[in-house]
């Protein structure tokens, strides 16, 4: 047995991976707490799968240093893998295997002998609702059935921790919210789950977040402290001519982002003093009747927010 | 190495070769279709060669040698010519293969010996034909013109030990065992195992206990089984449909074809290795395929190429096994006669094959 650290699952440091020049992880620090949802949140391309298979030992880090429930990664790397179960972005049972078979295989692969997996199978089949399609081909499953599927997988041999890449990615509402559920069973009978996303609603979800951005983490905590920690101030604007509303708007200077959600339009305004009536009144003397109202950030305006100014950055850069 | 874990992976690989409709066809399919195929249009005794003859001496003689000839079954006089020009026209045409020219002076050349009394022209765009030519040549011309003294004229009597009938398929169904194996083992094996790359199990896989000695295995020890079906379907259509002999023992049969599958198994194992896709993996099999079915021996004469080709086909599997069961079946000859090839065999399995495994790694980079 490793040195056990009793609160961390996970410690990275100077985490970095490059594919040739691109850099696809860039000196990540990363601590990930025991029995906690800890969430990636991040674009497509920001180094979310990169890092996942790195703290699993898939994919050897560039530099850094990993530790894993203790182990040394990529050293450890094999030993590690009897305690952690992994679920990739893309279905990676057997389509041509059905249910049962496939979930027989997983459970022999992880050298539970007959009995035990016989009644760890049932167990599962029956916990992920699986019981009426225990004889069908996996690959003529729904999208949230193949996901359960893949959970069921991913859990049979009782990992302390599971890392899952994307899971919701090709999955309908209902199921995703069923999903959630089922990650905080695990989560309460002690499992530590690292997921990465990038659907708003779900990040909020999780007891702490890391969100990416080009390779680089550029914001970390519980939900609740990045929103109170957003530097800037939201405002819903409202007006008859929202198009025009949203032209003169583009032209004011210091407003990170702005976007039409239903009947109002959402800002976010960079220097949170006096904004609403900094606002208001460039609006006004455009000659444009709106009513300008503050709003509590939401996960969305931490999100544009921390990685706007890194796109400036990059952009100033490459300039 | 667990078990439990090498039996689940090839209880895992039937069940995808029972839903595998494709391959499953191919096991019995491939093997049946070359059989036909091979025995039935490679045959190398020439019959019935589309043929003219220019007769210039109009005699008894030469009237005789046409009918002769005619009688050995190798040409069919099926144009009677009066000009030589006639003959090029012919042969350019494709309408004849070969031509029987007969001098003018044909009984004067007999007698005097000083110039060939017969002139064959071939199409040596063919050659087949040309082989066939040949023997034509080599047939004593007072055999043709008084059959009683042929005896006494053969200068070398040739003695056709195993295959007396000079049967084309009891030379070629023995090493069509070692190409049908070579084409399925090889490309079976290679896609198999990119297939699981390809569609992402592997990524699930290398994040679990499994090794890579474990995998790879247990991909291969069903391939095996196949393997030895394939050399039965061939042999009982061998036996049944052209009467191949099976002068040696059953069991070193399936000896030499067990080890030769071995080593065809070990090959895929290492291209699958180098391909990324299973198009890749198609592509390197037959990359590898073509040169060991054109200087195994099975084709063209082993003796007959230059010794750099010797030497590189001493290397390939099938080489060693086209001379193995040749000589089983029909010199009946023993595995342990035979022990170098078998050698040759075993040492290509365990380099490739250690080769193979050392390229196998856990991890996606």
């Amino acid at each position: 047995m490793p040195h056990a650290d009793s609160t961390n699952a996970i410690v990275a440091r100077g985490l970095t991976r490059r594919f040739g020049n691109v850099v696809a992880v860039d000196s990540l620090d990363l601590t990930v707490e025991r029995a906690q949802v800890y969430g990636f949140l991040g674009p497509n391309g920001s180094g979310k799968s990169t890092t996942i298979r790195m703290l699993c030992g898939l994919l050897l880090p560039s530099a850094g240093k990993i530790e894993v429930l203790g182990y040394q990664i990529p050293q450890q790397a094999e030993a590690l893998k009897r305690r952690i179960g992994y679920m990739t972005q893309k279905f990676s049972l057997y389509e041509d295997l059905t249910v049962i078979e496939n979930l027989e295989f997983v459970a022999a692969v992880h050298e539970l002998d007959r009995a035990r997996a016989k009644a760890r199978v049932s167990e599962l089949i029956e916990r992920y609702r699986l019981t009426g399609l225990r004889n069908q081909l996996a690959g003529t499953l729904s999208g949230g059935e193949k996901q359960r599927l893949a959970l069921a997988g991913a859990v049979l041999h009782g990992p302390e921790l599971l890392l899952l890449d994307e899971p919701t990615s090709a999955v309908d509402p209902q199921s995703r919210r069923e999903f959630w559920d089922s990650l905080f069973a695990l989560v309460a009978a002690g499992t530590t789950i690292l997921v990465s996303t990038h659907f708003m609603d779900e990040a909020e979800r999780c007891h702490r977040l890391a969100i990416l951005d080009h390779g680089r983490l550029v914001a970390d905590g519980s939900p609740r402290e990045l929103m109170d920690a957003l530097p800037g101030q939201v405002l819903l604007v409202e007006s008859a001519d929202l198009r025009r509303a949203r032209e003169r708007l583009e032209q004011f200077d210091g407003i990170d982002a702005s976007a039409q959600i239903g009947a109002h339009l959402r800002v976010l305004v960079r220097e949170r003093a006096d904004a609403r009536e900094r606002v208001a009144t460039y609006l006004r003397e455009g000659g444009i009747e709106a009513k300008v109202e503050n709003a509590a950030p939401n996960l969305e305006d931490v999100f544009v927010s921390v990685t706007r100014g890194k796109h400036d950055e990059h952009a100033e850069q490459a300039a | 190495m667990n078990l439990r874990r090498l039996i689940a992976i090839v209880v895992k690989e039937l069940r995808q070769l029972r839903r595998d409709k494709l391959t499953f066809a191919m096991i019995v399919g491939i093997p049946t279709m070359q059989l036909l195929l091979f025995g039935y249009a490679i045959n190398l005794d020439i019959r019935h060669l589309s043929a003219a003859v220019l007769d210039q001496a109009q005699t008894a003689h030469s009237r005789e040698v046409i009918a002769q000839l005619g009688q050995t079954g190798v040409m069919d006089f099926t144009y009677r010519l009066d000009a030589p020009q006639q003959i090029d026209a012919l042969l350019r045409a494709g309408k004849i293969s070969a031509a029987l020219v007969i001098p003018p002076d044909f009984e004067r050349r007999v007698a005097v010996h000083d110039a060939p009394p017969l002139q064959i022209i071939v199409d040596g765009s063919d050659q087949v034909v040309q082989q066939a030519a040949r023997q034509l040549a080599g047939l004593p011309l007072p055999q043709l013109l008084d059959p009683a003294s042929a005896t006494a004229v053969a200068n070398v009597e040739i003695v056709n030990f195993y295959n007396p009938e000079r049967r084309a398929p009891v030379n070629t169904v023995p090493g069509l065992i070692g190409v049908i194996l070579t084409m399925t083992m090889v490309l079976f094996t290679a896609m198999a195992i990119v297939r699981e790359r390809e569609r992402g199990n592997l990524e699930f896989l290398i994040a679990t206990p499994v090794s890579p000695t474990e995998l790879t295995l247990g991909k291969v020890l069903p391939f095996i089984a196949i393997g030895l079906i394939q050399v039965t379907v061939v042999l009982a259509l061998g036996v049944a449909i052209f009467h191949v002999p099976i002068n040696g023992s059953l069991v070193d049969v399936y000896g030499a074809a067990l080890v030769f599958i071995i080593a065809s198994l070990s090959l895929g194992v290492f291209l699958s290795t180098l391909a990324k896709t299973q198009f890749q993996a198609m592509q390197l099999a037959f990359f590898t395929f073509l040169p060991q079915i054109l200087l195994s021996g099975f084709m063209f004469p082993f003796a007959g190429m230059p010794w750099p080709a010797q030497w590189l086909a001493e290397i390939f599997p099938m080489t060693h096994f086209v001379r193995l069961i040749r000589g089983i079946m029909l010199r009946a000859a023993t595995l342990a006669e035979l022990w170098p090839e078998l050698a040759a065999l075993a040492a290509f399995c365990v380099v490739v094959l250690t080769i193979a495994i050392a390229r196998t790694r856990k991890r996606l980079d």
